[in-house]
């Protein structure tokens, strides 16, 4: 039992940490832009991919800081040939923009690399184990990833905290015509935070190709995701989203990892379901990839404005 | 004369251009040519029009060229039955699919429908692959040919061979959730029962179908539960994702699968699968037949997959008999005469049963070794061949009873 615990939390947290990076600049493009960037996990997969083709030239820890910036300044191109010129349209012609962005990707990523999955993956030395528990191995990879993850969360807090451009940002988060009236130069500025949010997206493919399958559905499956992330943390709330990427991550690992069924569940709180029938014979691992849609729905019915949100949307 | 000359070369020329259009039999596979689990409907595809190119060669379905066309169901049924009409509107007869039992029902079903309203419009549906036992027992079907053996025949096989190993006490079984993973967990609890009381099951997991991307939190709970051997009949994504992870965590325990082998498998597992995965197929990956070793070496070259797909060729072969014995290519004519075929393969005779049409055939387990003189994917690792179950123990009784058409 304990085994499970230690690994399902590992585990919980690993993809926890992976949902952040992802939403981290989803939340960040929305709070600032008000844009809800549809194509973002479309960036996600592109890192993976970049990552795969340069490391076959470059070896992976080169890939690992080029493909993020690659991706970045392909979104910071789209940003600022793309988006901005959508901006004057409104917001809906902005999120039909991301929405085609999206599935241009998809199909573009297709033609470039075949419908089926690519043999991406992290270099052997770092397939060994790392630890041994209980009879497990837990991989040098997946502790590099966790470390990887918490470095960038730390430099991201830095960054918007500590330097002037994290003053910056926070600025035209809030006043964003105040700080232009100032002298700065708040597209620009649009532009970079864009940019930079799909250089997270792209890292979080760089290190979860590896582990999740570089795939040409790996944006469809991990988008919607991301932005139940978004909600549930409250929208634009960077803090909310951490907290929501973890509890998700956990919850979905635990829910794989426990053996009860529906009926027990419900019956240790008291009520008398059918344990075999229709619903009570669910077992809560099958219910495990419903688990976001599930909380999304929850906070939306009893507390709209997310966990951390200071806004109702 | 002149008018004589005239209405000879109008009739030949009318005579040819009937003839070009109608020398070709158009086959349609209907499998995911995109998305999750496209790793296992393109190699299926490549080896049809690889396997359709030798057809042609020796003279083609009773002398007719065989032309293979692709269509993407994305392993969706709704998607599926819309193209299976376009298939039909565009005047195709023969249809195949494998991928998905749940896209097979919604075939038969349709296939069933379209033949009783369109008498003379007959289509065929060969099935390479969805191996849920329902087709050619309760639901079977006079316009169904099933050339891969069903989940319970593999199960049959593959329980067969765990019986003979003393050292596996305790099994873990992990299926996909739809009605072929609960087929196998099903087949492989009561079948084990019988042959092994003795064993334990110490788990029976089902997880969504393609959606699952990290396999780690079931992997954990397979190595806390002790197994000695893990079941599985998995496919496309969800066999490799599953394997790497428990490759990645470290489970010694070999895990016995219907589609160990699928493509993709062995470039993601490299050294940590050897003697670790097994798989139960009508093939393996010795090629020792030379004529067998050239069409992989062949076909690996000219498309990038495996000869992995043996019940493909199997289907074709038996297709191309049918048509020529019938002496036409008609659908309800090839039906009757693929009714109790034969057919001599490189494993020996197969046979068509004509109460269910389920093909009856020997199958093989194999497992995942080094240094293999044909590797697959183009590595060095293939599946090496441990043990033939025959024909006679592989096969089950069905309940079949067939509405046949007058």
């Amino acid at each position: 039992m304990l085994e499970i615990v230690i690994f399902s939390t590992l585990n919980g947290i690993l993809y926890g940490l992976l949902l952040f990076m992802l939403s981290s600049g989803l939340t960040l493009i929305f709070s600032m832009m008000g844009v809800l960037n549809f194509a973002h996990a479309s960036f996600y997969m592109l890192g993976a991919y970049f990552a795969y083709t340069l490391g076959m030239h470059t070896g992976f820890w080169p890939a690992l800081i080029l493909a993020p910036l690659l991706v970045g300044a392909l979104g910071a191109l789209v940003e600022r040939f793309g988006l901005r010129r959508v901006h004057a349209n409104g917001h809906v012609a902005e999120l039909l923009f991301t929405f085609g962005l999206a599935y241009v990707i998809d199909e573009l990523v297709q033609m470039m690399w075949g419908t089926v999955a690519v043999a991406y993956r992290e270099p052997a030395y770092m397939r060994e184990p790392l630890f041994t528990l209980f009879g497990t191995d837990y991989s040098i990879f997946r502790g590099v990833v966790i470390l990887i993850s918490i470095l960038m969360f730390v430099a991201l807090w830095y960054l918007l905290k500590k330097t002037r451009v994290g003053l910056m940002i926070r600025a035209a988060l809030t006043h964003g015509e105040m700080v232009g009236h100032l002298g700065h130069n708040v597209p620009r500025l649009f532009m970079g935070v864009f940019g930079f949010g799909c250089a997270l997206a792209g890292l979080a493919g760089v290190i979860g190709g590896p582990i999740m399958s570089t795939e040409p559905g790996m944006a469809a499956t991990l988008g919607p995701i991301v932005f139940v992330v978004v909600v549930v943390g409250g929208m634009g709330s960077l803090q909310g989203a951490f907290y929501a990427s973890l509890l998700i991550g956990l919850i979905q690992t635990f829910f794989v990892a426990v053996n009860a069924s529906v009926a027990d569940v419900v019956n240790a709180m008291g009520a008398n379901l059918d344990p075999y029938g229709e619903l009570g014979r669910i077992s809560l691992a099958t219910l495990a990839p419903m688990t976001p849609f599930i909380l999304l729905v929850l906070i939306l019915i009893f507390r709209p404005r997310g966990l951390m949100g200071e806004l109702e949307p | 004369m002149l008018k004589s000359l005239f209405t000879f070369i109008t009739a030949s020329l009318l005579l040819v251009g009937t003839a070009g259009a109608a020398e070709t039999v158009k086959l349609a596979l209907i499998d995911p040519l995109t998305g999750p689990m496209a790793g296992a409907g393109q190699p299926a595809f490549e080896h049809l029009k690889f396997e359709a190119k030798r057809i042609n060669a020796n003279g083609g379905i009773n002398g007719k060229d065989l032309e293979i066309v692709g269509l993407d169901n994305k392993v969706n049924p709704q998607e599926s039955l819309v193209q299976l009409q376009k298939a039909i509107d565009d005047g195709v007869q023969f249809v195949t699919q494998g991928n998905g039992s749940s896209v097979a029902s919604a075939l038969i079903g349709a296939v069933e429908k379209h033949n009783q309203r369109n008498p003379g419009d007959e289509v065929l549906y060969l099935n390479y692959a969805a191996v849920d036992p329902s087709f050619t027992n309760e639901r079977c079907s006079y316009w169904h040919f099933r050339f891969d053996a069903n989940a319970d025949m593999k199960m049959n096989a593959l329980t067969t061979y765990i019986a003979n190993n003393e050292d596996i006490k305790k099994v873990y079984l992990i299926n996909q959730d739809y009605s072929f993973g609960h087929a196998v967990s099903k087949a492989a609890r009561e079948m084990l029962k019988k042959k092994r009381p003795d064993i334990e099951i110490v788990g029976n997991d089902f997880h969504p179908l393609a959606k699952v991307k990290d396999f780690t939190p079931y992997v954990s709970k397979i190595q806390s539960s002790g197994a000695d051997a893990v079941i599985s009949g998995n496919w496309g994504q969800d066999i490799t994702l599953l394997v790497k992870a428990a490759a990645e965590f470290g489970l010694d325990a070999p895990f016995y699968t219907y589609y160990g082998a699928s493509a993709g498998v062995v470039t993601q597992l490299g050294d940590k699968g050897v003697d670790r995965i097994y798989q139960i197929n009508e093939y393996y990956g010795d090629f020792e037949d030379p004529e067998m070793a050239k069409r992989q070496v062949e076909m690996y070259k000219e498309t990038g997959w495996d000869f992995y797909y043996l019940r493909l060729s199997t289907m074709l072969d038996m297709l191309k008999k049918a048509a020529d014995k019938a002496g036409s290519t008609d659908p309800v004519e090839i039906a009757k005469a693929m009714e109790g075929m034969t057919l001599e393969t490189t494993n020996g005779e197969v046979l068509m049963r004509a109460e269910d049409h389920q093909i009856q055939l020997p199958m093989f387990m194999s497992v995942m070794k080094d240094d293999m003189e044909y590797g697959a994917e183009g590595t060095d690792y293939n599946f090496h061949k441990v043990a033939r179950i025959e024909r006679e123990d592989v096969t089950l009784p069905t309940t079949c009873r067939m509405r046949r058409p007058k």
